[in-house]
């Protein structure tokens, strides 16, 4: 982790510099930064913005068009959980409500590519298949220790 | 020494992982090793026969032999059954060519999906890899379009456009810098042929991209892939890598002095930016939103430039139609569908997977046959064929053959070929809700229909579901669909209507309507 502003502020540049400053690597940019800090801070949006030379607006704009970007750390794990057609077909429903239950927090997905195993789950980038109740609580506590 | 190693398959594909495939490689290795034995394992791609996954193979004399599912638990009775040798055990399934769901399909785009290491250049290469590329080098670009537009193969990323006129368009716009990009958006619920082919034959999809550079003049690729396949991504950027070292990308690509490379993007959770303008938007940097056509990417693309923008598996199609010739492509399929298509199978299905065969197959034959009913034992009560903006197919429609215009005469449609099975139980209405609420969801905002309509529907269905008013708001969700359908500026908010039209249709029941005679 790094602590201070400035070193947070040239992490950003380099980054920005890895990708020539070019505009066109936005969206690269802002996935390479928020896997390294987890979230967009606003700070480094702001970097961002100026190594791009793009307006703040602009960059704004991108950032809530996508779902994938957020601006607050998550509250825990990374888990992803299709509620997708396919998914739905084989129980995710009750799946959701098991983790909303048991205050597992999640986003939803609509599709992993998993349609043939479902109820898919997707664990800190990892795919899981014919995930039941169960096997998602066996999973979320191996993720925990 | 090498011959007498074993050499074992254990696919790396991410749906065989999601179910225990890298334990599985892992307890083999170490087992193996305990027993002193010396085992080659590869991890390939997925055959596609994803119930029976994780699906392990032998290499034998008589050819690979196949055991599946397996789990951590079964390894050491496969060990003690000599499995090594091929020898019977429960999990057995004989060779995995002759198993019936494999050797009943017609694998061209997916010729070598499965079989080979999917990173080894030379096992490409064996198995009938860059033999298209080197005779499209070969040829001028005005042959290549030619060809491809001979072959017949249309789009397959949805729209089904023939790809030969895309190319055409392309190729004669003026010389200058023009773009080829790959869409692996592959954003419908229920599809996953897409992701099959990136793991498990990335280089396919490089010779596809490399061959289409040739024939448009075209220098530079994208690859636009979602961020929902991480491992897809991860396999693409290692193939680029590998093409680079081995000259098969850059200024001289096999001494043959066209150039061409190719770059990994990956999306950030956008269903809309599988829709092509949306896709260069976000290319660009920007917010995924629609853009008007004309002018027609093919055109007025990337940065303005020309650009070529194709589905994983039109591109992918294309190595093997350069190789064997459009007479052999085009041989595959009826009507104005030539070819192949990989359909999907997923949802509430025994036997879900890839199926790779000729156009005019039966829902029938693939729900039935290849898929064999439900995983839940229950009845079927209706397929979703084509993605999240397709019709819902009751079983009475089953005998609908799959291709282009067949579908689309049946009210329902191809689209990237996913076919979702779901058994009875499922509530109708609610499924036309979701329909309604992922057009919220994903709705780029640029028009009102689709914006606001999405929003009202699913208000409107919440009223129908809960019994107020249903046929005064029955009929007002027919008009906000006839809006949805009229004033969209794209398939998002104007097929929408589609899976909550055809819902009403065949189960009237489920929206408090009497049921159909
Ligand atoms: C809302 C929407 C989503 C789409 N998603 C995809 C997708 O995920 N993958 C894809 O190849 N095409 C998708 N398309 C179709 C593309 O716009 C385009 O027609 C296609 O990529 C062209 O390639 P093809 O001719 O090889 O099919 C989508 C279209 C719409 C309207
Ligand atoms: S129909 Fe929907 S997704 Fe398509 S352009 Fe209009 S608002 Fe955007
Ligand atoms: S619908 Fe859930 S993984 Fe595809």
């Amino acid at each position: 982790m790094l602590a201070t502003r400035p070193e947070k502020q040239n992490r950003v540049r380099q980054i920005c510099k890895e990708h020539n400053a070019k505009p066109s690597a936005l969206i690269e940019i802002l996935h390479q930064v928020q896997d390294e800090t987890g979230f967009l801070p606003k700070d480094a949006l702001v970097d961002i913005a100026d190594a791009l030379n793009i307006s703040r607006a602009d960059i704004y704009g991108v950032v809530t068009f996508y779902h994938d970007f957020r601006q607050a750390p998550l509250a825990g794990i990374d888990l992803k959980i299709c509620r997708a057609e396919a998914c739905q077909a084989v129980g995710s429903q009750n799946l959701a409500e098991h983790a909303k239950a048991n205050n597992h927090p999640f986003t939803d997905a609509y599709c992993l590519g998993n349609c043939a195993l479902g109820p898919a789950v997707m664990i800190d980038k990892k795919l899981y298949g014919r995930v039941d109740a169960d096997r998602l609580d066996q999973l979320l506590k191996q993720k925990g220790e | 020494m090498d011959q007498a190693a074993f050499t074992l398959y254990v696919p790396g594909d991410s749906a065989a992982c999601s179910v225990g495939a890298d334990a599985v490689a892992r307890q083999i290795a170490e087992m193996a090793q305990n027993r002193g034995i010396e085992v080659k394992l590869i991890r390939n791609g997925t055959r596609g026969m994803l119930w029976l996954e994780p699906l392990v193979e032998v290499q034998t004399k008589q050819g690979r032999v196949a055991y599946g599912p397996v789990t951590t638990d079964d390894i050491e009775s496969l060990f003690d059954a000599n499995f090594l040798h091929g020898k019977p055990h429960q999990l057995a399934l004989g060779l995995t060519e002759d198993i019936p769901y494999f050797a009943q399909q017609q694998r061209l785009t997916f010729a070598r999906c499965g079989i080979t290491a999917p990173l080894c250049l030379d096992d490409y290469e064996t198995h009938g890899g860059l033999v298209g590329l080197r005779k499209a080098l070969a040829a001028t670009p005005q042959q290549i379009v030619e060809t491809v537009t001979q072959s017949g193969l249309r789009g397959r990323g949805g729209a089904g456009f023939p790809t030969g006129i895309k190319w055409k368009t392309a190729l004669e716009q003026p010389a200058g810098q023009k773009y080829i990009c790959a869409n692996a958006d592959e954003g419908d619920s229920g599809t996953f042929a897409d992701r099959i082919l990136m793991e498990g034959d990335p280089f396919c999809l490089l010779e596809g991209m490399v061959i289409a550079g040739r024939a448009v003049g075209a220098s530079i690729g994208y690859i636009y892939i979602r961020s929902e396949y991480p491992d897809a991504v991860k396999t693409m950027r290692r193939a680029v890598s590998i093409w680079r070292e081995a000259k098969l990308l850059g200024d001289n690509i096999d001494g043959s002095g066209q150039a061409f490379d190719i770059h990994v993007r990956m999306g950030a959770g956008a269903y809309i930016c599988g829709e092509e303008t949306s896709m260069l938007e976000s290319l660009e940097g920007k917010r995924g939103q629609i853009k008007v056509k004309p002018p027609i990417p093919a055109i007025e693309g990337l940065f303005g430039q020309p650009t070529i923008i194709n589905n994983v598996l039109s591109l992918a199609s294309v190595p093997i139609i350069l190789a064997k010739g459009a007479d052999f492509y085009q041989d595959f399929g009826q009507g104005r569908s030539r070819g192949t298509q990989a359909f999907q199978l997923g949802g509430d299905i025994a036997r879900g997977g890839l199926v790779e065969t000729a156009f005019g197959i039966t829902l029938r034959e693939l729900v039935e046959d290849f898929g064999q009913g439900t995983r839940s034992g229950k009845a079927i009560r209706t397929v979703q064929a084509g993605g999240p903006l397709g019709a819902y197919v009751p079983v009475a429609g089953f005998d609908m053959e799959m291709d282009y215009e067949k579908m689309t005469e049946a009210g329902a449609m191809l689209g990237h070929g996913g076919l979702v099975v779901f058994s009875e139980g499922v509530n109708m209405a609610a499924q036309a809700r979701f329909a309604m609420k992922f057009c919220e969801v994903e709705s780029c905002g640029k028009c009102t229909p689709c914006r606001i309509g999405s929003v009202r529907g699913k208000e409107t269905l919440d009223k129908i579901i809960a019994g107020e008013n249903v046929e005064q708001n029955l009929e007002l969700l027919d008009e906000l669909c006839e809006l949805l359908t009229k004033g969209s500026l794209c398939a998002m908010g104007g097929l929408t209507p589609m899976p909550v039209q055809s819902a009403i249709k065949h189960f009237p029941e489920d929206f408090g309507r009497e049921a159909k005679g």
